[in-house]
C-alpha cells in the first residue's frame, strides 16, 4: 500500500483565535477515494486546498507523492505538486474566454511543453471518455453546468495526475444534472485514480469510497468505512448531521 | 402639483442657461468693439516673429503664426503620445506589483501611487524641472560611453536628444498618469473572479504565464473605458508645459495672445485643437475596444 497523502497535525487559521484547521491527520493510498464530510465551514475545503497549496498552514506537515511540503510554504515544491495533482472545483472555473479544447490543452502544452498536436489528440481522447468530443469547439458559456463540470474534470486529467481533489464538484448543478458529473467520478475510480472528493452525495460515498472523513469546526471527528459511518456513526455530531443530510 | 413643480424648475433652467449664454455673447462683442480689432482669421498668415525653440518640422520667425501654431500641436501631440506610453508602461508594472503575491513590491507600489496621487501635478512639474533635469551638474550626470547620457541639457539617447523641458514634462506627466492608470490595472484585475487565479494555479501555471494568459484577458474590457478617460486627462493636463516653457499649443497660443491681442481667434483654435486631439485618442481607444471584443469568441 503505497500512501499518496500523508497530513500530519495540520492547524490554520485565517483570523486569530479562530482554527480553520485543527490538528488534522489523514493518509490516503493508492487507488483509494477518500469522501470528507462536514457542515458548512467545517474546514473541508480549507483541508484539501493545502494539498496542492491554494492554502498555507500554520502548523503540521504534509506529504505528497513523496514532497514534503511544512508551514514555511516552499513555492518550488507545491510548483512540482501541482503538476502531478488535479483539482476541480465547485464553481467549474473553466477559463471563459478560450474554447473548450484550449481550456484543456492549456497546462499540458505550457507546464509540461508537449507538442500542440498531442495535447490536442489526448485532450480530444479525454473529451470522449466524458461523453462530450462534440463540443471542443465551443466556449465554456454555451454548455451546460453538468457538462462544464466534466469539462473540468478532463482538464484536471490533462496532466495525468497521480491524485485528484474534488471540492463539492455536484453542489453548483442542477439536481438533473448531477449524475452525469458523478457517473464520470465514478468510472475514474474504478481505473484506479487516487481521489479525495469533498461531497455530501451519500450514495456516490456508500458505493465508491474506501473512508469517510467527517469533520466539525476543523477537527477531525470520525474517519470511517462508509459502511460503519452511515449505518452506525460512532458521534453525536456525525449522527445529527446525517440526520440534518436526510431532511433535505 | 409634482409635475407642476418640474415644469417650473425646467423652465427656470432654461432662462438661466439662455441669459448665460447672452450674457458671454454680450461680452464677447463689446471686447471686440473696443479692441476694435473686429473678428477675423486673416492674421494668421503673417509672420509670427517669435523663434520656437523645439521644432520637429523645419521652423523660422519669419513663418506664419499658423504654422507656429502647427509646430505647438506637434509639440503637444509628441509630449501627449511619449507621455501616453510612459504612463502605461510604469502604470501597468506598478499595477501588477500591487496585485502581485510579494507583499514588499505591493507595499512600495501602494506608497508610489498614494505620494503621486497626494501631490499636485504642477508641483510634480516644477519638481522635475528644477530638482531632476536643471539641478543636474552642467556637464553630465549619467554617461553609460556614447549611448545615454542626462544632463541639464535633457536627455540625449543614441543621438536623439531631448530638452529638458521636454524630459521634465515627459516624465511628470507620465509618472503622474501612471499612478492613475495603475490604480485601473488593479481595479481591472480586481474584477477577475479568484476562482480563475486558483484554476491556472492548480494546473501548475506560472504567476506571469496565467496573468498573461488568463487574468488580463478577462481584466481588459474593465480596463479599456479607465484607460482612455486617463489618457484623455494626460492629454488637458499637458496644457502645463507652460509651466516648464515647453512650447506647446497652449503656450504658443498664449505668446500668439500677447503678441496680437486676437484671445477670442485664439482660444477657439485651442478649443478646436484640443478637440481633435481627444477625438483622436478616444477613438483610436475606442477601435482597439472594438478589437478586442470582436477577437473575444465568448459573451
Ligand atoms: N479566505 C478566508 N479568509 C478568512 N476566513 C476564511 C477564508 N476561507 C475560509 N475561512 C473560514 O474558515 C472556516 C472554514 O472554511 P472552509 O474551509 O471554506 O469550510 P467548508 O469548505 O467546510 O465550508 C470558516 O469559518 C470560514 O469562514
Ligand atoms: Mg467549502
Amino acid at each position: 500500500m503505497k500512501p499518496i497523502v500523508i497530513a500530519k497535525n495540520l492547524t490554520k487559521s485565517y483570523t486569530k483565535g479562530i482554527r480553520a484547521l485543527d490538528n488534522v491527520s489523514l493518509t490516503v493510498n493508492q487507488g483509494k477515494v477518500l469522501v470528507v464530510m462536514g457542515p458548512s465551514g467545517s474546514g473541508k475545503s480549507t483541508l484539501i486546498r493545502t494539498f496542492n497549496g491554494l492554502e498555507t498552514f500554520d502548523q503540521g506537515e504534509i506529504d505528497i507523492l513523496g514532497i514534503k511540503l511544512d508551514c514555511n510554504h516552499n513555492e518550488r515544491k507545491i510548483q512540482r505538486i501541482r503538476k502531478r495533482v488535479g483539482m476541480v472545483f465547485q464553481q467549474f472555473n473553466l477559463f471563459p474566454h478560450l474554447s473548450i479544447l484550449e481550456n484543456i490543452t492549456l497546462a499540458p502544452v505550457n507546464v509540461q511543453k508537449r507538442h500542440r498536436s498531442e495535447a490536442e489528440e489526448y485532450g480530444m481522447y479525454l473529451l470522449g471518455q466524458m461523453g462530450i468530443d462534440s463540443h471542443a469547439k465551443k466556449y465554456p458559456s454555451q454548455l451546460s453546468g453538468g457538462e462544464q463540470q466534466r469539462v473540468a474534470i478532463a482538464r484536471a486529467l490533462a496532466l495525468k495526475p497521480e491524485l485528484l481533489l474534488f471540492d463539492e464538484p455536484t453542489s453548483a448543478l442542477d439536481p438533473e444534472r448531477i449524475n452525469e458529473v458523478l457517473d464520470a467520478m465514478r468510472r475514474l475510480a474504478k481505473q484506479g485514480m487516487t481521489m479525495i472528493v469533498v461531497t455530501h452525495e451519500i450514495g456516490f460515498a456508500k458505493d465508491v469510497s474506501d473512508q469517510v472523513l467527517f469533520m466539525d469546526s476543523g477537527k477531525v471527528i470520525e474517519t470511517s468505512t462508509p459502511d460503519l459511518f452511515f449505518s452506525n456513526a460512532k458521534h453525536d455530531r456525525s449522527r445529527k448531521f446525517l440526520n440534518q443530510l436526510d431532511k433535505n | 402639483m409634482k409635475k407642476r413643480r418640474a415644469i417650473f424648475y425646467q423652465c427656470g433652467i432654461c432662462i438661466f442657461v439662455i441669459s448665460v449664454i447672452g450674457i458671454l455673447i454680450n461680452n464677447l462683442t463689446i471686447n471686440l468693439i473696443r479692441t476694435d480689432l473686429g473678428f477675423n482669421f486673416s492674421w494668421l498668415f503673417k509672420p509670427a516673429s517669435f523663434a520656437l525653440a523645439e521644432h520637429p518640422l523645419p521652423y523660422s520667425s519669419s513663418d506664419s503664426y499658423a504654422w507656429a501654431l502647427f509646430i505647438g500641436w506637434l509639440n503637444s501631440l509628441k509630449v501627449i503620445i511619449s507621455a501616453l506610453l510612459l504612463a502605461t508602461f510604469l502604470g501597468t508594472l506598478v499595477g501588477f506589483a500591487r496585485t502581485g503575491k510579494n507583499s514588499l513590491l505591493g507595499l512600495i507600489s501602494a506608497g508610489y501611487i498614494t505620494i503621486i496621487r497626494q501631490t499636485p501635478l504642477l508641483l510634480q512639474l516644477m519638481f522635475w524641472y528644477f530638482i531632476g533635469f536643471l539641478g543636474l551638474k552642467e556637464n553630465i550626470f549619467i554617461h553609460i560611453k556614447n549611448i545615454f547620457k542626462i544632463s541639464n541639457q535633457g536627455i540625449e539617447f543614441y543621438g536623439l536628444t531631448l530638452s529638458s523641458e521636454f524630459s521634465a514634462l515627459l516624465f511628470g506627466l507620465g509618472v503622474f498618469t501612471s499612478a492613475y492608470i495603475a490604480e485601473v490595472i488593479r481595479g481591472g484585475i480586481l474584477s477577475v473572479p479568484r476562482g480563475q487565479w486558483e484554476a491556472f494555479r492548480s494546473l501548475g501555471l506560472s504567476e506571469q504565464k496565467g496573468l498573461f494568459s488568463i487574468i488580463i484577458p478577462q481584466a481588459l474590457p474593465a480596463i479599456i473605458p479607465g484607460l482612455t478617460s486617463q489618457y484623455l486627462n494626460l492629454a488637458k493636463n499637458s496644457t502645463l508645459a507652460i509651466a516648464v516653457g515647453y512650447s506647446d499649443i497652449y503656450a504658443i497660443n498664449d505668446t500668439i495672445i500677447n503678441q496680437t491681442g486676437r484671445a477670442i481667434e485664439c482660444f477657439i483654435i485651442l478649443l478646436t485643437s484640443f478637440l481633435l486631439l481627444n477625438l483622436l485618442i478616444s477613438n483610436s481607444m475606442e477601435i482597439i475596444n472594438k478589437i478586442i471584443i470582436k477577437s473575444r469568441k465568448y459573451n
